[in-house]
């Protein structure tokens, strides 16, 4: 017990330096920048860090230039969108929720948001073009369902997630349901139960990008609002927060960053979880930096998630929702052995 | 008596189908020490959420500095009135400092993303409930003394008129009970800063308040200077404990002994005063 005690303070002291802080957000730089380029680069071709800059801002008759632009391009930045939109949605429900398990896939938005789209997906295939809105109405109706199950007379950590697994456990069987009846087109369906960022191009990008970066500005100006609201309901109103606006604002953010993420590459789990977690034990509670560093890391992640996804057993790929799983499964057991 | 900041009436709060507050009414001057008295579950702690509009009333009104406070919006009522509750969440890393900045939150436009450096509200609300030393250091590390003095600068960052305690004493030693009493009178006479705090203490209120107010069973029972709300009939009545009450020599104010529980059905049979027998006894 006391040396734990010691290292974590110990640990204090080093968050406390001055240029601490700025070095954690130019080591997550590094990191953005170096999984990008592997992710580019990498494939049935292989590509240099300088061919792959080439075929980015070079001319558009250089050899590599199509590999680079219609292929990876596309992939490895809807990686990094939907990496950013998981994670900042899990920094943003952890806070409002008071709970350090909330994460859009556990509790249920994620599969609120997969069950609306899936039932446009399949069902209403013409309308493809809508599924980030219904997801996000989708996520919305999940987050409003778990708050009424769980509300009394405040929110109770334990009751959020009970409520949430039981809206997950709903959503997923609908989600079954849906399938089984359009059997005909599962293909589609089966890529999107498992997180999967393969046939996604250009048209994902642009869908995705508006609510994408709406969302992530939004979030960044709510830092101060989840600094407050974390302190719980009753002092946060002291404080002079209206509470009650503010949790629906927040919620409506995590929603639409989930709704986006989910619509685009289906249920990805863990990513919500892990990276809000791993960015608090690096920079602390503060949201001003942890939203940030939230950002920058959940993109790097799946980036190279799904970049080790797509290599590791080539030519066969594998949905990135099953590499974060064999990742985030080992830490979220580490996470939990630590809290007890 | 001059106007009241903070004015109760006929108030009336349901909490689970079950009426918990009975129309209360109740005036509070401003610049004093207000305590809020009586035994546990008769409503002291609902009617502190009822004065700063944390749950909803059924029934009446409260009015802060002349307005009902259900037509004010948080913040603008945040920058009249501060709350200290009964300890709130503190995660793991947060510095006294920060903590204490939050208190400036009413007062920060909505695109200010962080609170400035070094505010001239926190430093001042750290200096004035002397936790300034401590101010690079972790909450979670002090002691609960400290915390509820860094509560109390984070209520004060919030440059408020009145402060509301919620048992600010409950869980402290008996040293750390007099300080955080001392420090509020302090408060209190140097800023003039009204102060409305839920105490458990008869003695401790009688010391440190203008002003005792004492509930039962969701209703005000008394009210009035200490010697008028904790003379022997009072507490007798409204706590059924025979006690023995004298004045301390130096402010005269009424110190309250508890005996023994009165276990009498009917007060009506109680004495009205002290019997003569314990005056003597007191010798």
């Amino acid at each position: 017990m006391s040396q734990t005690v010691a290292t974590s303070s110990d640990w204090g002291r080093v968050q406390a330096r001055p240029g601490f802080r700025t070095m954690v957000f130019a080591i997550l730089l590094v990191l953005l920048v170096a999984a990008f380029i592997y992710g580019v680069g990498t494939g049935s071709i292989p590509l240099s860090p300088e061919q792959v800059l080439q075929g980015i801002f070079g001319p558009d008759d250089y050899e590599w230039h199509r590999v680079v632009w219609d292929i990876r391009l596309p992939r490895v930045l809807l990686a990094a969108m939907v990496g950013a939109n998981l994670a900042t949605s899990g920094v943003i429900l952890q806070a409002i929720m008071g709970n350090p398990l909330a994460d859009p896939g556990i509790i249920g938005v994620s599969s609120g948001a997969g069950l609306f789209g899936i039932i446009i997906l399949l069902a209403f295939p013409s309308m493809y073009l809508m599924v980030p809105l219904f997801a996000f109405v989708g996520a919305m109706l999940a987050c409003i369902v778990i708050y009424v199950l769980a509300w009394k007379g405040g929110i109770q950590p334990m009751r959020i997630i009970l409520a949430g697994v039981a809206v997950s456990t709903l959503c997923g069987a609908g989600i079954s349901a849906v399938m089984v009846l359009h059997s005909d087109r599962l293909q589609n369906a089966l890529l999107f139960m498992n997180g999967s960022l393969s046939m996604r191009g250009w048209g994902e990008v642009r869908t995705l990008w508006p609510y994408c970066l709406l969302a992530l500005a939004a979030a960044l100006f709510c830092v101060r609002r989840l600094d407050v609201i974390v302190l719980g309901d009753d002092v946060a109103r002291s404080m002079g927060m209206n509470v009650q606006a503010n949790r629906i604002l927040l919620t409506a953010i995590a929603a639409l960053l989930a709704a986006s993420a989910v619509s685009a590459v289906g249920l990805l789990g863990f990513v919500g979880l892990i990276v809000p977690h791993i960015m608090r034990m690096i920079l602390g509670t503060n949201h001003a930096f942890l939203v940030p560093g939230s950002i920058l890391f959940g993109a790097t992640l799946v980036m190279f998630s799904d970049t080790l996804a797509r290599t590791l057993f080539s030519p066969i790929e594998i949905p990135v929702g099953i590499a974060m799983a064999v990742l985030g499964v080992p830490f979220f057991l580490f996470l939990l052995r630590r809290a007890m | 008596m001059s106007a009241p900041i903070l004015s109760a009436r006929e108030v009336r709060l349901n909490l689970g189908g079950h009426e918990i507050l009975h129309g209360i009414s109740l005036d509070f001057e401003p610049h004093r020490i207000h305590a809020i008295l009586g035994p546990n579950g008769c409503g002291k702690t609902t009617l502190v959420k009822a004065l700063c509009g944390a749950t909803k009333l059924s029934h009446g009104e409260v009015r802060l500095d002349g307005e009902s406070i259900s037509r004010l919006s948080a913040s603008a009522m945040a920058r009249k009135m501060a709350v200290v509750w009964q300890g709130g969440h503190i995660t793991g890393d947060i510095t006294v400092r920060r903590l204490v900045s939050y208190g400036r939150y009413a007062h920060l436009p909505w695109w200010q993303l962080r609170p400035p450096a070094h505010d001239q509200a926190v430093e001042q609300a750290m200096a004035r409930t002397g936790v300034l030393p401590m101010a690079e250091r972790r909450v979670e590390t002090l002691s609960g003394g400290e915390r509820q003095r860094v509560w109390l600068a984070a209520a004060l960052a919030q440059e408020p008129q009145l402060l509301l305690l919620d048992e600010p004493t409950t869980y402290l030693d008996i040293a750390h009970q007099i300080d955080i009493l001392e420090l509020v009178r302090d408060l209190n006479q140097t800023m003039g800063l009204t102060v409305i705090a839920v105490l458990h203490d008869l003695t401790q209120a009688a010391r440190y308040c203008d002003h005792c107010v004492v509930m039962g069973d969701g209703r005000v029972l008394r009210q009035g200077s200490p010697d008028q709300a904790l003379s022997w009939s009072a507490v007798a009545q409204d706590f059924a404990v025979d006690s023995w009450v004298t004045h301390d020599p130096d402010g005269q104010r009424p110190v309250i002994q508890p005996r023994r529980r009165m276990r009498d059905t009917d007060p009506e049979t109680w004495p009205s005063t002290m019997p003569a027998e314990l005056h003597h006894k007191q010798r």
